[in-house]
């Protein structure tokens, strides 16, 4: 089966909404899909308990019930040929052919090991918010947000909202960061209100910076955490630790297509230039997949890329400013909460760094690159492809990712044998 | 409020909103996930099918992430015991 879109968008979170909605508004036939059930991606992924924000509903709504778009739920990219992706939803496999192609993949988190990340109990913070959006039970459980970044601040009003006990939040910036982080918001004052407004929210549960979770205790489920805090080490008791140090650029699908990468210390991103464009004809990237930036920026490039693909260089010009603008905050992200060395150093020999294939840091002494060490320890071998693992070890300075290989994701067998001879 | 969905899990009948996760449906009868293959006990890392960690069985399908797959009535879903 096979399917033809003018243009074709990636990823339903604030980038490919606008895109969508951007290209859509010009009489483009549209195809929008996504992994997740519901439209709307992380930052306004539908809670089910409390319902939607109205400017995620706004969005949404824009897009999905805009008659050019067609909205494919559930769909996930497994393959790609010149002009079509190969894609699976949960019933059927098909090509979707396009004229143009917008990514707009977003990010994941960074995880990174530490003795005892491996339990029950032990989530991302951006994790523990989209878990908890969906229904996870945290009424009167007692929750650590931890790691760096102001996600941590959302996913604790997200845990409050939801009848958590937020025992505490522990950033690894120091204090003097933070507070040049919060004297520089001003520029942005959407953010700034929100941080605030958040803050409000948080009454009573301590923000410590300079604040490390050095391990988690418990046998079959997290009991405790020690933190490594400007006050010394600490030994908190705890139901649930929410621990991200960041968020990632999910660029597999992008490198998979040939667009040009480019490092960000050591994580890549894809470059484009102001319209967009990657270093393939007729592919777009946008939002966090070029770097992290947040939702305005992420919006912003959809929006440029939905018009910039069906030729509307004026709509995309007026645009520019507020992109660039959106786009300063991402340097300010990554400067104020770069990560403390002592992150980096809290896996222990003994603590597995492949979860998929239960690999320990010692099994990699001595390899240095991913791929000698994937074929001796079968680390990255595993179900998540080295996304958790692979991301961690490039960022402990270990060695970097490899590239993706199809599939992206584990296909079924059945959407393998699909021939892409049959789009052409 | 939403629809109620009625769901099995392990045999256990267990009552969730509409657009709950099978991996949320799970957390509240507080079940474990999977066991890793050196036979440690995990659940849900990430949250956004990016880690594997919460690999199910569901409606006799193997290896399905349960954070990406909301209730359907009926469903029956086991975890690795
Ligand atoms: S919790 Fe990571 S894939 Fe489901």
């Amino acid at each position: 089966m096979t399917d033809h879109y003018d243009v074709l968008v990636v990823g339903a979170g604030p980038a490919g909404l606008a895109a969508a909605t951007a290209a859509a508004s010009h009489g483009a036939r549209v195809g929008l899909i996504d992994a997740q059930a519901t439209a709307g991606g992380q930052v306004w992924r539908h809670d089910v308990e409390h319902g939607d924000t109205a400017l995620a509903r706004r969005n949404v709504a824009a897009a999905l019930e805009h008659p050019g778009v067609t909205w494919l739920a559930q769909t996930r990219v497994v393959g790609v040929e010149a002009g079509a992706l190969l894609v699976e939803d949960p019933k059927n496999a098909r090509w979707l052919r396009y004229r143009a192609l917008i990514l707009a993949t977003g990010a994941r988190e960074l995880l990174l090991p530490f003795p005892g990340w491996t339990l029950p109990g032990v989530t991302g913070a951006g994790g523990l918010q989209a878990l908890v959006k969906q229904g996870w039970p945290l009424r009167g459980r007692r929750v650590v947000i931890a790691g760096s970044g102001p996600l941590l601040l959302a996913a604790a009003v997200t845990a409050r909202r939801h009848g958590a006990q937020v025992l505490g939040i522990y950033e690894q910036a120091s204090a003097d960061n933070i507070q040049r982080f919060a004297r520089s918001l001003w520029r942005w004052p959407g953010k700034a209100a929100q941080a605030v407004g958040m803050r409000a929210q948080l009454v009573g549960a301590p923000y410590r910076c300079g604040s490390v979770v050095r391990r988690a205790f418990g046998e079959t489920h997290i009991q405790s955490i020690e933190v490594d805090g400007p006050r010394g080490l600490e030994q908190i008791a705890c139901d649930h630790l929410a621990v991200g140090y960041g968020l990632l650029p999910n660029v597999e699908l992008a490198q998979l297509l040939g667009c040009d990468l480019q490092l960000v210390g050591v994580h890549p991103r894809v470059s484009t230039d102001a319209q967009q464009r990657t270093s393939v004809e007729g592919i777009y990237a946008t939002g966090e997949l070029c770097g992290i930036g947040g939702r305005d920026s992420a919006r912003f490039e959809g929006a440029i890329a939905g018009h910039a693909a069906v030729g509307d260089d004026a709509h995309v010009a007026r645009l520019q400013r507020h992109r660039q603008h959106a786009r300063r905050f991402a340097e300010l992200l990554d400067r104020h909460f770069a990560l403390d060395p002592r992150v980096h150093a809290l896996a222990e020999p003994d603590t597995l760094i492949c979860r998929c294939e239960d690999v320990p840091l010692s099994a990699l002494d001595g390899y240095t690159d991913a791929r000698s060490a994937k074929l001796a320890t079968r680390c990255g071998m595993g179900a998540c492809q080295g996304r958790i693992c692979g991301s961690a070890l490039a960022e402990l300075a270990r060695f970097p990712r490899n590239g993706s290989r199809p599939p992206l994701f584990p296909a079924r067998l059945s959407t393998l044998g699909s021939d892409p001879s049959s789009v052409r | 409020m939403s629809a109620l969905i009625l769901i099995q899990v392990n045999g256990c009948d267990v009552e969730v909103p509409a657009g709950t996760s099978v991996a949320a449906a799970i957390a509240r009868l507080e079940l474990p996930f999977r066991r890793s293959v050196r036979g440690q006990w995990r659940a849900p890392l990430c949250g956004m099918g990016v880690c594997f960690e919460c690999r199910v069985h569901i409606d006799g399908v193997a290896q399905q992430r349960a954070c990406m797959v909301p209730v359907r009535e009926g469903m029956q879903v086991s975890t690795d015991d």
